[in-house]
Protein backbone atom coordinates (compact mmCIF):
# COMPACT_ATOMS: atom_id res chain seq x y z
CA UNK A 1 0.00 0.00 0.00
CA UNK A 2 2.97 2.46 0.58
CA UNK A 3 5.08 1.70 -2.08
CA UNK A 4 1.65 2.27 -4.39
CA UNK A 5 1.18 5.53 -2.48
CA UNK A 6 4.78 6.69 -3.47
CA UNK A 7 4.78 5.53 -6.91
CA UNK A 8 0.95 7.77 -7.51
CA UNK A 9 3.10 10.83 -5.69
CA UNK A 10 5.88 9.99 -7.71
CA UNK A 11 3.66 9.75 -11.12
CA UNK A 12 1.61 12.70 -10.59
CA UNK A 13 3.74 15.29 -8.27
CA UNK A 14 3.18 18.04 -10.92
CA UNK A 15 -0.38 17.53 -11.17
CA UNK A 16 -0.79 17.84 -7.57
CA UNK A 17 1.51 20.91 -7.13
CA UNK A 18 0.60 23.23 -9.76
CA UNK A 19 -2.41 21.14 -11.95
CA UNK A 20 -2.21 21.69 -15.57
CA UNK A 21 -0.57 24.14 -15.70
CA UNK A 22 1.67 25.57 -17.78
CA UNK A 23 -0.82 23.74 -20.19
CA UNK A 24 -3.83 25.05 -18.65
CA UNK A 25 -4.59 26.98 -15.80
CA UNK A 26 -2.55 26.97 -12.64
CA UNK A 27 -4.28 24.16 -10.30
CA UNK A 28 -3.16 21.70 -7.68
CA UNK A 29 -1.46 22.78 -4.41
CA UNK A 30 -0.30 26.34 -6.24
CA UNK A 31 -4.02 27.42 -6.82
CA UNK A 32 -4.85 26.20 -3.28
CA UNK A 33 -2.58 28.02 -1.48
CA UNK A 34 -3.38 31.31 -4.02
CA UNK A 35 -6.76 31.13 -3.77
CA UNK A 36 -6.64 30.88 0.36
CA UNK A 37 -3.98 33.95 0.69
CA UNK A 38 -5.96 35.96 -1.91
CA UNK A 39 -8.94 34.85 -0.24
CA UNK A 40 -8.06 35.94 3.40
CA UNK A 41 -5.83 39.12 2.17
CA UNK A 42 -9.09 40.34 0.25
CA UNK A 43 -11.48 39.16 3.33
CA UNK A 44 -9.35 41.09 5.41
CA UNK A 45 -9.98 44.79 4.83
CA UNK A 46 -13.77 44.03 4.44
CA UNK A 47 -14.11 42.34 7.80
CA UNK A 48 -12.22 45.39 9.93
CA UNK A 49 -14.63 47.43 7.80
CA UNK A 50 -18.21 44.85 8.95
CA UNK A 51 -16.45 45.14 12.11
CA UNK A 52 -16.44 49.04 12.44
CA UNK A 53 -20.27 49.29 11.45
CA UNK A 54 -21.25 46.15 13.76
CA UNK A 55 -19.64 48.40 16.77
CA UNK A 56 -21.00 52.01 15.22
CA UNK A 57 -23.68 53.83 17.05
CA UNK A 58 -25.14 54.37 13.71
CA UNK A 59 -28.26 51.77 13.44
CA UNK A 60 -27.95 52.28 9.36
CA UNK A 61 -24.85 50.80 9.48
CA UNK A 62 -25.37 48.23 12.38
CA UNK A 63 -27.96 46.45 10.99
CA UNK A 64 -27.11 45.84 7.33
CA UNK A 65 -23.78 44.91 9.18
CA UNK A 66 -25.27 42.37 11.51
CA UNK A 67 -27.70 40.73 9.20
CA UNK A 68 -24.64 40.16 6.95
CA UNK A 69 -22.86 38.59 9.52
CA UNK A 70 -25.95 36.35 10.94
CA UNK A 71 -26.63 35.24 7.41
CA UNK A 72 -23.33 34.32 6.18
CA UNK A 73 -22.90 32.69 9.62
CA UNK A 74 -26.30 30.82 9.12
CA UNK A 75 -25.61 29.12 5.55
CA UNK A 76 -23.79 26.61 4.71
CA UNK A 77 -20.68 27.52 2.71
CA UNK A 78 -21.84 25.28 -0.60
CA UNK A 79 -24.96 27.20 -0.70
CA UNK A 80 -23.35 31.12 -0.91
CA UNK A 81 -20.58 29.25 -3.26
CA UNK A 82 -23.87 28.13 -5.43
CA UNK A 83 -25.53 31.61 -5.39
CA UNK A 84 -22.37 33.10 -6.44
CA UNK A 85 -21.72 30.96 -9.39
CA UNK A 86 -25.41 31.41 -10.53
CA UNK A 87 -25.47 35.32 -9.78
CA UNK A 88 -22.16 36.70 -10.73
CA UNK A 89 -22.22 36.03 -15.00
CA UNK A 90 -25.55 37.05 -14.36
CA UNK A 91 -24.66 40.63 -12.76
CA UNK A 92 -21.40 41.28 -14.76
CA UNK A 93 -22.72 39.78 -18.15
CA UNK A 94 -19.76 37.30 -18.86
CA UNK A 95 -18.46 33.92 -17.78
CA UNK A 96 -16.81 34.35 -14.94
CA UNK A 97 -14.24 31.92 -14.31
CA UNK A 98 -14.21 28.84 -11.10
CA UNK A 99 -10.93 30.76 -9.47
CA UNK A 100 -13.00 34.16 -9.55
CA UNK A 101 -15.99 32.60 -8.06
CA UNK A 102 -14.45 30.34 -5.56
CA UNK A 103 -12.64 33.50 -4.55
CA UNK A 104 -15.35 35.66 -4.08
CA UNK A 105 -17.30 33.40 -1.89
CA UNK A 106 -14.02 33.17 0.05
CA UNK A 107 -13.86 36.94 0.62
CA UNK A 108 -17.68 36.97 1.60
CA UNK A 109 -17.57 33.95 3.86
CA UNK A 110 -13.91 34.49 5.12
CA UNK A 111 -15.02 38.76 5.60
CA UNK A 112 -17.88 37.57 7.55
CA UNK A 113 -16.27 35.13 10.21
CA UNK A 114 -13.00 37.48 10.06
CA UNK A 115 -15.52 40.55 11.62
CA UNK A 116 -15.97 38.75 14.32
CA UNK A 117 -12.92 38.06 15.20
CA UNK A 118 -11.59 41.98 14.96
CA UNK A 119 -14.91 42.94 16.62
CA UNK A 120 -13.60 40.69 19.47
CA UNK A 121 -10.69 41.51 19.28
CA UNK A 122 -11.51 45.76 19.67
CA UNK A 123 -13.96 45.00 22.46
CA UNK A 124 -10.95 43.16 24.43
CA UNK A 125 -9.92 46.21 24.67
CA UNK A 126 -9.98 47.98 27.82
CA UNK A 127 -12.27 51.05 27.15
CA UNK A 128 -9.60 53.60 28.23
CA UNK A 129 -7.77 53.46 25.31
CA UNK A 130 -10.75 54.66 23.60
CA UNK A 131 -11.38 57.71 26.56
CA UNK A 132 -8.16 58.72 26.25
CA UNK A 133 -7.78 59.10 22.60
CA UNK A 134 -10.70 61.03 22.63
CA UNK A 135 -9.66 62.93 25.77
CA UNK A 136 -6.59 63.44 23.78
CA UNK A 137 -8.72 65.59 21.11
CA UNK A 138 -8.27 62.25 18.33
CA UNK A 139 -11.66 62.11 16.51
CA UNK A 140 -13.31 58.82 16.68
CA UNK A 141 -11.98 57.85 13.45
CA UNK A 142 -8.53 58.87 14.23
CA UNK A 143 -8.54 56.78 17.78
CA UNK A 144 -9.78 53.76 15.79
CA UNK A 145 -7.41 54.31 13.25
CA UNK A 146 -4.19 55.02 15.46
CA UNK A 147 -4.86 53.54 19.00
CA UNK A 148 -7.42 50.98 18.73
CA UNK A 149 -7.53 49.41 15.54
CA UNK A 150 -3.26 48.82 15.39
CA UNK A 151 -3.66 47.07 18.76
CA UNK A 152 -6.45 45.15 18.37
CA UNK A 153 -5.24 44.02 15.26
CA UNK A 154 -1.92 42.70 17.00
CA UNK A 155 -3.75 40.99 19.07
CA UNK A 156 -5.72 38.76 16.90
CA UNK A 157 -2.73 37.85 14.53
CA UNK A 158 -2.90 34.29 15.80
CA UNK A 159 -6.84 33.90 15.27
CA UNK A 160 -6.26 35.86 12.10
CA UNK A 161 -3.94 33.00 11.38
CA UNK A 162 -6.02 30.19 12.70
CA UNK A 163 -8.55 31.52 9.94
CA UNK A 164 -6.27 30.97 7.54
CA UNK A 165 -5.84 27.34 8.02
CA UNK A 166 -9.91 27.46 8.03
CA UNK A 167 -9.70 29.09 4.69
CA UNK A 168 -6.79 26.76 2.74
CA UNK A 169 -9.51 23.99 3.92
CA UNK A 170 -12.38 25.79 2.59
CA UNK A 171 -10.72 25.97 -0.97
CA UNK A 172 -11.44 22.33 -1.35
CA UNK A 173 -15.49 23.17 -1.92
CA UNK A 174 -14.11 24.71 -4.80
CA UNK A 175 -14.22 20.74 -5.87
CA UNK A 176 -18.05 21.22 -6.11
CA UNK A 177 -17.92 23.85 -8.86
CA UNK A 178 -14.94 22.56 -10.74
CA UNK A 179 -12.29 24.95 -9.61
CA UNK A 180 -8.79 23.38 -10.47
CA UNK A 181 -7.08 23.35 -6.82
CA UNK A 182 -5.74 20.19 -5.06
CA UNK A 183 -8.69 18.60 -4.39
CA UNK A 184 -10.13 18.64 -7.46
CA UNK A 185 -6.42 17.35 -8.87
CA UNK A 186 -6.72 14.23 -6.82
CA UNK A 187 -9.92 13.68 -7.95
CA UNK A 188 -8.73 13.55 -11.29
CA UNK A 189 -6.01 11.09 -10.40
CA UNK A 190 -8.44 9.04 -9.12
CA UNK A 191 -10.52 8.89 -12.07
CA UNK A 192 -7.53 7.94 -13.83
CA UNK A 193 -6.22 5.16 -11.80
CA UNK A 194 -9.57 4.18 -10.48
CA UNK A 195 -8.23 1.40 -8.69
CA UNK A 196 -6.30 2.84 -6.09
CA UNK A 197 -8.92 5.62 -4.38
CA UNK A 198 -8.10 4.90 -0.51
CA UNK A 199 -4.03 5.48 -1.19
CA UNK A 200 -4.97 8.66 -3.93
CA UNK A 201 -7.41 10.64 -1.04
CA UNK A 202 -4.85 9.00 1.82
CA UNK A 203 -2.04 11.21 -0.27
CA UNK A 204 -4.33 14.21 -0.46
CA UNK A 205 -5.06 13.87 3.50
CA UNK A 206 -1.54 13.83 4.63
CA UNK A 207 -0.98 17.21 2.33
CA UNK A 208 -3.82 19.01 3.99
CA UNK A 209 -2.64 17.88 7.11
CA UNK A 210 1.30 18.30 6.92
CA UNK A 211 0.42 22.07 5.36
CA UNK A 212 -2.65 22.81 8.09
CA UNK A 213 -0.32 21.43 11.14
CA UNK A 214 2.31 23.43 10.81
CA UNK A 215 0.52 26.66 10.66
CA UNK A 216 -1.56 25.90 13.60
CA UNK A 217 1.61 25.06 15.70
CA UNK A 218 2.74 27.98 14.50
CA UNK A 219 -0.45 30.01 15.44
CA UNK A 220 0.05 28.54 18.71
CA UNK A 221 3.88 29.92 19.58
CA UNK A 222 2.67 32.92 17.99
CA UNK A 223 -0.05 32.83 20.75
CA UNK A 224 1.99 32.14 23.26
CA UNK A 225 4.98 34.70 22.61
CA UNK A 226 2.09 37.58 21.74
CA UNK A 227 0.70 36.21 25.61
CA UNK A 228 4.20 37.03 27.08
CA UNK A 229 4.78 40.20 25.27
CA UNK A 230 1.39 41.96 26.39
CA UNK A 231 2.10 40.77 29.87
CA UNK A 232 5.44 43.12 29.64
CA UNK A 233 8.86 42.58 30.53
CA UNK A 234 9.04 41.33 34.53
CA UNK A 235 9.10 44.43 36.55
CA UNK A 236 11.74 45.13 38.70
CA UNK A 237 11.30 47.43 41.81
CA UNK A 238 13.81 50.77 41.16
CA UNK A 239 15.24 51.64 44.40
CA UNK A 240 16.54 55.47 44.15
CA UNK A 241 19.95 55.34 45.81
CA UNK B 1 -34.37 34.47 -16.78
CA UNK B 2 -37.79 33.83 -16.06
CA UNK B 3 -39.62 36.37 -14.15
CA UNK B 4 -39.44 35.63 -10.58
CA UNK B 5 -42.56 33.01 -9.39
CA UNK B 6 -42.23 30.49 -6.89
CA UNK B 7 -45.73 28.74 -7.35
CA UNK B 8 -44.58 26.64 -9.68
CA UNK B 9 -42.29 25.24 -7.22
CA UNK B 10 -44.46 24.90 -4.80
CA UNK B 11 -47.36 23.44 -6.31
CA UNK B 12 -45.56 20.75 -8.13
CA UNK B 13 -45.69 17.75 -5.46
CA UNK B 14 -42.47 15.82 -7.27
CA UNK B 15 -40.31 19.19 -6.06
CA UNK B 16 -42.04 18.92 -3.10
CA UNK B 17 -41.46 15.24 -2.65
CA UNK B 18 -37.65 15.80 -3.45
CA UNK B 19 -37.55 19.23 -1.12
CA UNK B 20 -39.18 17.16 1.52
CA UNK B 21 -36.99 14.50 0.94
CA UNK B 22 -33.56 16.31 1.29
CA UNK B 23 -34.72 18.00 4.16
CA UNK B 24 -35.26 14.78 6.11
CA UNK B 25 -32.02 13.51 4.89
CA UNK B 26 -30.38 16.54 5.85
CA UNK B 27 -32.10 16.26 9.36
CA UNK B 28 -31.17 12.33 9.62
CA UNK B 29 -27.58 13.06 8.62
CA UNK B 30 -27.08 16.13 11.26
CA UNK B 31 -28.61 14.43 13.82
CA UNK B 32 -27.04 11.05 13.69
CA UNK B 33 -23.27 12.64 13.32
CA UNK B 34 -23.82 14.66 16.01
CA UNK B 35 -25.05 11.80 18.75
CA UNK B 36 -22.00 10.30 17.16
CA UNK B 37 -19.95 13.05 17.67
CA UNK B 38 -21.39 13.83 20.62
CA UNK B 39 -20.72 10.63 22.54
CA UNK B 40 -17.14 9.90 21.15
CA UNK B 41 -16.25 13.31 21.59
CA UNK B 42 -17.20 12.18 25.59
CA UNK B 43 -15.00 8.83 24.94
CA UNK B 44 -12.55 11.14 24.01
CA UNK B 45 -12.58 13.47 26.88
CA UNK B 46 -12.72 10.85 29.43
CA UNK B 47 -9.65 8.87 27.74
CA UNK B 48 -7.42 12.08 27.84
CA UNK B 49 -8.26 12.49 31.54
CA UNK B 50 -6.84 8.83 32.54
CA UNK B 51 -3.52 10.28 32.13
CA UNK B 52 -1.75 7.52 30.43
CA UNK B 53 0.56 8.78 28.14
CA UNK B 54 -0.32 6.11 25.40
CA UNK B 55 -4.49 7.15 25.67
CA UNK B 56 -3.07 10.75 26.01
CA UNK B 57 -0.62 10.56 22.56
CA UNK B 58 -3.81 8.82 20.91
CA UNK B 59 -6.37 11.42 21.74
CA UNK B 60 -4.06 14.17 20.43
CA UNK B 61 -3.25 12.22 17.25
CA UNK B 62 -6.93 11.84 16.51
CA UNK B 63 -7.88 15.21 16.94
CA UNK B 64 -4.98 17.11 15.18
CA UNK B 65 -6.01 15.07 12.07
CA UNK B 66 -9.45 15.40 12.43
CA UNK B 67 -9.12 19.59 13.07
CA UNK B 68 -6.34 19.75 10.02
CA UNK B 69 -7.86 18.14 7.32
CA UNK B 70 -10.70 19.28 5.65
CA UNK B 71 -14.20 18.05 5.99
CA UNK B 72 -14.14 17.36 2.49
CA UNK B 73 -11.42 15.19 2.23
CA UNK B 74 -12.51 13.52 5.39
CA UNK B 75 -15.55 12.26 3.22
CA UNK B 76 -14.29 11.87 0.35
CA UNK B 77 -11.45 9.22 2.34
CA UNK B 78 -14.31 7.36 3.72
CA UNK B 79 -16.57 6.99 1.05
CA UNK B 80 -13.95 6.67 -2.24
CA UNK B 81 -11.29 5.01 -0.20
CA UNK B 82 -12.23 3.22 3.06
CA UNK B 83 -15.16 2.08 1.71
CA UNK B 84 -12.96 0.45 -1.35
CA UNK B 85 -10.79 -1.56 1.16
CA UNK B 86 -13.73 -3.69 2.66
CA UNK B 87 -14.57 -7.08 1.47
CA UNK B 88 -16.96 -7.12 -1.57
CA UNK B 89 -20.23 -8.17 0.23
CA UNK B 90 -20.10 -5.61 2.86
CA UNK B 91 -19.41 -3.17 -0.33
CA UNK B 92 -22.47 -4.52 -2.52
CA UNK B 93 -24.79 -4.34 0.34
CA UNK B 94 -23.47 -0.79 1.50
CA UNK B 95 -24.07 0.17 -2.14
CA UNK B 96 -27.56 -0.98 -2.43
CA UNK B 97 -28.73 -0.07 1.46
CA UNK B 98 -27.58 3.97 1.09
CA UNK B 99 -24.25 3.41 1.94
CA UNK B 100 -23.23 6.54 1.41
CA UNK B 101 -25.58 8.48 3.93
CA UNK B 102 -23.97 5.82 6.42
CA UNK B 103 -20.28 7.30 5.79
CA UNK B 104 -21.48 10.56 5.37
CA UNK B 105 -22.57 10.19 8.88
CA UNK B 106 -19.76 8.37 10.36
CA UNK B 107 -17.11 11.04 8.75
CA UNK B 108 -19.30 13.62 9.56
CA UNK B 109 -19.67 12.60 13.23
CA UNK B 110 -16.11 11.32 13.83
CA UNK B 111 -14.61 14.83 12.75
CA UNK B 112 -17.07 16.92 15.30
CA UNK B 113 -15.76 14.41 17.92
CA UNK B 114 -12.82 16.34 17.97
CA UNK B 115 -14.28 19.35 18.10
CA UNK B 116 -16.50 18.40 20.88
CA UNK B 117 -13.98 17.14 22.56
CA UNK B 118 -11.36 20.06 22.66
CA UNK B 119 -14.70 22.10 23.68
CA UNK B 120 -16.08 20.09 26.72
CA UNK B 121 -11.79 19.99 27.91
CA UNK B 122 -11.75 23.64 27.85
CA UNK B 123 -15.00 24.50 29.71
CA UNK B 124 -13.08 21.57 32.15
CA UNK B 125 -10.14 23.35 32.37
CA UNK B 126 -11.14 26.69 33.19
CA UNK B 127 -12.91 25.37 36.41
CA UNK B 128 -10.30 26.60 39.22
CA UNK B 129 -8.85 23.40 40.95
CA UNK B 130 -10.02 25.32 44.18
CA UNK B 131 -13.39 23.25 43.29
CA UNK B 132 -12.02 19.93 43.17
CA UNK B 133 -9.90 20.27 46.30
CA UNK B 134 -12.88 21.44 47.80
CA UNK B 135 -15.26 18.71 46.95
CA UNK B 136 -12.54 16.21 47.76
CA UNK B 137 -12.08 18.21 51.38
CA UNK B 138 -16.60 17.70 51.22
CA UNK B 139 -15.69 14.30 50.99
CA UNK B 140 -17.26 13.37 47.48
CA UNK B 141 -15.08 10.79 45.51
CA UNK B 142 -13.84 10.90 42.06
CA UNK B 143 -16.93 10.12 40.45
CA UNK B 144 -19.27 12.54 42.87
CA UNK B 145 -17.12 15.49 42.40
CA UNK B 146 -17.18 14.62 38.58
CA UNK B 147 -21.39 14.15 38.36
CA UNK B 148 -21.93 16.76 40.64
CA UNK B 149 -18.99 19.91 40.94
CA UNK B 150 -17.23 19.77 37.81
CA UNK B 151 -19.16 18.25 35.07
CA UNK B 152 -22.26 20.70 35.62
CA UNK B 153 -19.56 23.76 35.73
CA UNK B 154 -17.86 22.44 32.47
CA UNK B 155 -21.02 21.85 30.53
CA UNK B 156 -21.95 25.51 31.02
CA UNK B 157 -18.35 26.76 30.30
CA UNK B 158 -18.26 25.15 27.52
CA UNK B 159 -21.57 25.70 26.00
CA UNK B 160 -21.04 28.58 23.89
CA UNK B 161 -18.35 27.04 21.56
CA UNK B 162 -20.51 23.32 21.97
CA UNK B 163 -23.59 25.20 19.84
CA UNK B 164 -21.29 26.80 17.43
CA UNK B 165 -19.76 23.69 16.72
CA UNK B 166 -23.10 22.09 16.15
CA UNK B 167 -24.60 24.88 14.18
CA UNK B 168 -21.18 24.52 12.01
CA UNK B 169 -22.00 20.40 11.82
CA UNK B 170 -25.35 21.41 10.68
CA UNK B 171 -24.16 23.56 7.92
CA UNK B 172 -21.42 20.62 7.05
CA UNK B 173 -24.20 18.55 6.27
CA UNK B 174 -24.27 19.78 2.98
CA UNK B 175 -21.30 18.76 1.99
CA UNK B 176 -22.54 15.02 1.89
CA UNK B 177 -23.89 16.16 -1.57
CA UNK B 178 -20.75 16.02 -2.76
CA UNK B 179 -20.64 11.75 -2.15
CA UNK B 180 -24.11 11.72 -3.51
CA UNK B 181 -26.10 11.79 -0.24
CA UNK B 182 -29.78 13.21 -1.42
CA UNK B 183 -29.94 15.85 1.54
CA UNK B 184 -31.55 19.53 1.10
CA UNK B 185 -28.83 20.87 -1.11
CA UNK B 186 -28.63 17.76 -3.03
CA UNK B 187 -32.47 17.96 -3.96
CA UNK B 188 -31.50 21.76 -4.55
CA UNK B 189 -29.44 20.55 -7.23
CA UNK B 190 -31.55 17.95 -8.53
CA UNK B 191 -34.62 20.89 -8.49
CA UNK B 192 -32.74 23.28 -10.09
CA UNK B 193 -32.10 21.36 -13.18
CA UNK B 194 -35.23 19.94 -13.54
CA UNK B 195 -37.24 23.23 -13.53
CA UNK B 196 -34.39 25.26 -13.99
CA UNK B 197 -35.75 28.09 -11.66
CA UNK B 198 -32.61 28.65 -10.15
CA UNK B 199 -33.39 31.75 -8.25
CA UNK B 200 -36.37 30.48 -6.84
CA UNK B 201 -34.93 27.35 -5.36
CA UNK B 202 -31.52 28.80 -3.75
CA UNK B 203 -33.88 31.20 -2.11
CA UNK B 204 -35.96 28.51 -0.42
CA UNK B 205 -33.29 26.48 0.42
CA UNK B 206 -31.17 29.07 1.82
CA UNK B 207 -33.42 30.28 3.47
CA UNK B 208 -34.72 27.07 5.33
CA UNK B 209 -30.85 26.58 6.45
CA UNK B 210 -31.08 29.99 7.59
CA UNK B 211 -33.79 28.82 9.62
CA UNK B 212 -32.74 26.25 11.69
CA UNK B 213 -29.46 27.77 11.68
CA UNK B 214 -30.68 31.29 13.46
CA UNK B 215 -33.01 28.60 15.59
CA UNK B 216 -30.13 26.41 16.85
CA UNK B 217 -28.20 29.90 17.44
CA UNK B 218 -30.86 30.96 19.68
CA UNK B 219 -31.97 27.99 21.46
CA UNK B 220 -28.22 28.19 22.16
CA UNK B 221 -28.01 31.80 23.41
CA UNK B 222 -31.86 30.99 25.97
CA UNK B 223 -29.67 28.19 27.09
CA UNK B 224 -26.76 30.45 28.11
CA UNK B 225 -28.73 32.85 29.69
CA UNK B 226 -30.96 30.11 31.90
CA UNK B 227 -27.72 28.48 32.92
CA UNK B 228 -25.46 31.41 33.91
CA UNK B 229 -25.00 31.85 36.99
CA UNK B 230 -25.80 35.41 38.65
CA UNK B 231 -21.98 37.39 38.90
CA UNK B 232 -20.79 34.25 36.79
CA UNK B 233 -18.38 35.61 33.79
Amino acid sequence: MLGNAIAIVQENWLLLLVGQYPNGPLGGFAATMLLSVLGIGLAFPLSVLIALCRISKWWALRAPATALVYGVRGIPLLMIIFWVYFLFPLLLGANVPGFATMLCTLVIYEGAFLSEVVRAGIEALPRGQMDAARALGHSHLRAMRFIILPQALYNMLPSLLSQFVSTIKETTLGYVINVPELTFAANQINNRLLTKPFEVFLILALVYYAVCFSLTEFTSWLERRIATRRAGPLRTVEVSA
Amino acid sequence: MKGFDLAPLLTNPEYLGLLGHGIAMTFIIALGSWLLAMSLGVLLLALRLTGFRIAEAVVAAYISYHRNVPTLVQLMLWYFGIASLLPDGLQGWLSDHQGESVFAILALGLCQAAYFSEDLRSGLRAISPGQTEAARALGHGYIGTMRFILIPQALRNSLPALINHTVSLFKNSSLAMAIGVAELTHAVKEIENQSFRTFEIFLIATVLYLLFSLLLMGTGAMLDRRTRLAGAR
